[in-house]
């Protein structure tokens, strides 16, 4: 592998200019320093989101789907725009497939009581990865212990690839779903979901992908992957907390059971029977978070302004930069090294504690995230308690990377 | 944090290891970060007359475990228990609520107040100092002299 040259990053995505888009990047009084290599976790918001989000609370604040006022109305058409947005940046053709969530965890819940309670019977069995995020193993589990069904693990590799052949041996007729992570939070690896739906389609069975590392990274083609469910995450697309999306297929959404009763998800109430609103109202029930839908509508195209392509190349040469100037320090191991792989590089230094490393990057201003990373059967898979993960984006530079490696050289240096 | 005190402590630990006749005994885990972490102690007629500390863990939780069993070596179980309550405050509470107290060089922890994800990691070793206490008095009221290895309070 050749030495990156910077001056093709900078010509492709100016990184740099793109900063100045964030307040709490480019703020002169305390982060101008700030090197924030956690967009894994939590992405930071550009000033545009974070004032359309304040212009929302200001001058058109009120609840939607209610009152005939102007108000309201004006709100209504603002929230409900967001989910032509949404469609558009996933390319799904059926609008009210796309459904507003608190978030990819409460998303995944959804489909798992609302998808499992209708459709997973005792001896049935669920498939997912052993890369997933808690997120995507929990709410799973809970659902099989309550109906008497197996979880099913995909095993990986030690470069961190799923085992696919593993994965055709456990679809089976028994199989109910497949619920797999599209990019791991942990090892970056990037599944080939096409591949996986494909295979998982020919024996009828659906796919579930937490896509809380893959929209926000690359172009997500919903009808090209053909995935009957597809989640992801308002703060890690440049958005605000408080909200996400499930995408779900008509033929499956509609057969499903709600999963929360209240307001706004109802045709009728009476005491002898309540009939259930047409999809998507019948999976939103009670107030949503409003100002956070606007603001995630805002966040995507701010997105699709620069580029997902783009986003997706630059993240690409920040990440083999950075894998090149990490491996070269002596005792460092870097844990997921598929070749496909996204921004997000988990490492540990011999020697060194995690936890150490992140508190000693943070006193230089460099923000990582260290531990299991809510993925604790990863960790149990490469034998570590934790690892120390940089994760990039859009608006992290090559210089940022350059303080990442001599943060860390540091950090070896005292222990040594 | 991570001033020459705690890697000194960190690099060469003090009264490292487990003792194999040990009348007290626990185990402490933290499992957000994996610390995992075994204090065992000879206690005769109340007094800690020895204390060795072994385990996993970060570089504050080892010098903090190291430097417990330097200060807690020869002193009373209830001296122990004070000191233990003195590096409580000294770790989680305002500034202005500690007191000058008998931690001599573990003041150097202080500054962990600003870190408070890393408390824990400090805290760990005594922790399971009170439960190595606690397991021999506990073991003791039903009249029981032989406690088992490893059967402390799991501290998490």
């Amino acid at each position: 592998m050749g030495k990156i040259d910077r001056e093709v990053v900078t010509v492709d995505l100016d990184a740099e200019s793109i900063k100045k888009d964030f307040p709490i990047l480019s703020n002169s009084e305390n982060n101008k320093s700030l090197v924030y290599l956690d967009s894994g976790a939590s992405a930071q918001m550009p000033r545009l989101v974070i004032d359309r989000i304040n212009h929302y609370h200001q001058h058109e604040h009120a609840n939607i789907h209610r009152g005939v006022y102007d108000l309201s109305e004006q709100a209504t058409i603002s929230y409900e725009s967001v989910r032509s947005t949404v469609a558009r940046f996933l390319n799904v053709a059926d609008t009210s497939e796309v459904i507003f969530t608190k978030g990819t965890t409460h998303a995944i819940n959804l489909v798992a009581h609302a998808f499992g309670r209708t459709f997973v019977r005792a001896g049935d069995e669920i498939v997912i990865s052993h890369m997933e995020h808690h997120s995507n193993i929990v709410p799973w589990q809970q659902l099989c212990e309550e109906v008497g069904a197996t979880l099913k693990i995909i095993p990986i590799s030690d470069i961190g690839e799923l085992d696919m052949e593993a994965y055709g041996r456990l679809l089976s007729e028994r199989t109910k779903i497949v619920a797999v992570t599209h990019v791991s939070n942990v090892l970056g690896t990037i599944n080939p979901i096409k591949e996986m739906v494909a295979l998982a389609h020919s024996k009828d069975i659906p796919v579930l992908v937490d896509g809380a590392q893959g929209a926000p990274h690359m172009k997500v083609d919903i009808q090209d992957l053909d995935c009957d469910f597809y989640i992801f995450s308002g703060h890690k697309v440049c958005g605000p907390t408080g909200i996400g999306i499930l995408y779900g297929k008509r033929n499956w959404l509609e057969r499903m059971n709600p999963y929360e009763g209240g307001g706004d998800m109802i045709l009728s109430v009476t005491f002898e029977k309540t009939t259930y609103a047409e999809i998507p109202a019948k999976f939103e029930a009670g107030t949503p978070p409003i100002a956070s839908a606007i603001g995630l509508g805002e966040a995507i195209k701010y997105l699709e302004a620069i580029g997902l392509e783009r986003i997706e190349k630059h993240e690409k040469v920040l990440t083999r930069y950075a894998t090149e100037a990490l491996t070269e320090i002596n005792g460092l191991t870097v844990y997921g090294t598929a070749p496909n792989k996204a921004g997000v590089i988990s490492f540990g230094v011999k020697g060194v504690h995690p936890h150490d490393m992140g508190t000693l990057l943070s006193d230089d201003g460099v923000a990582v995230r260290a531990g299991h990373h809510c993925a604790q059967p990863v960790m149990q898979r490469f034998k570590v308690p934790a690892t120390t993960r940089a994760s990039f984006y859009l608006y992290n530079t090559l210089e940022d990377i350059d303080r990442l490696v001599s943060s860390v050289r540091n950090a070896k240096k005292i222990f040594s | 944090m991570y001033q020459e005190v705690i890697l000194d402590h960190c690099k060469k630990p003090r009264n490292w290891g487990q003792l194999s006749n040990a009348t007290h005994k626990a185990e402490g885990i933290n499992p957000l970060c994996g610390d995992h972490i075994w204090v065992s102690m000879n206690v005769i007629d109340e007094k800690i007359s020895d204390i060795q500390y072994e385990g996993e863990s970060c570089a504050i939780c080892m010098a903090s475990g190291s430097m417990m069993t330097a200060k807690v070596k020869g002193k009373a179980c209830s001296e122990a228990i004070d000191l233990t309550e003195q590096f409580r405050v000294l770790t989680t509470e305002e500034e202005s609520k500690v007191e000058p107290s008998g931690l001599g060089s573990l003041a150097v922890f202080s500054g962990i107040r600003d870190l408070p994800s890393r408390v824990k990691c400090a805290l760990l070793p005594w922790h399971t100092l009170i439960a190595a206490i606690n397991s021999q008095s506990e073991i003791s009221t039903e009249g029981d002299k032989d406690p088992v290895p490893g059967s402390g309070t799991k501290k998490g």
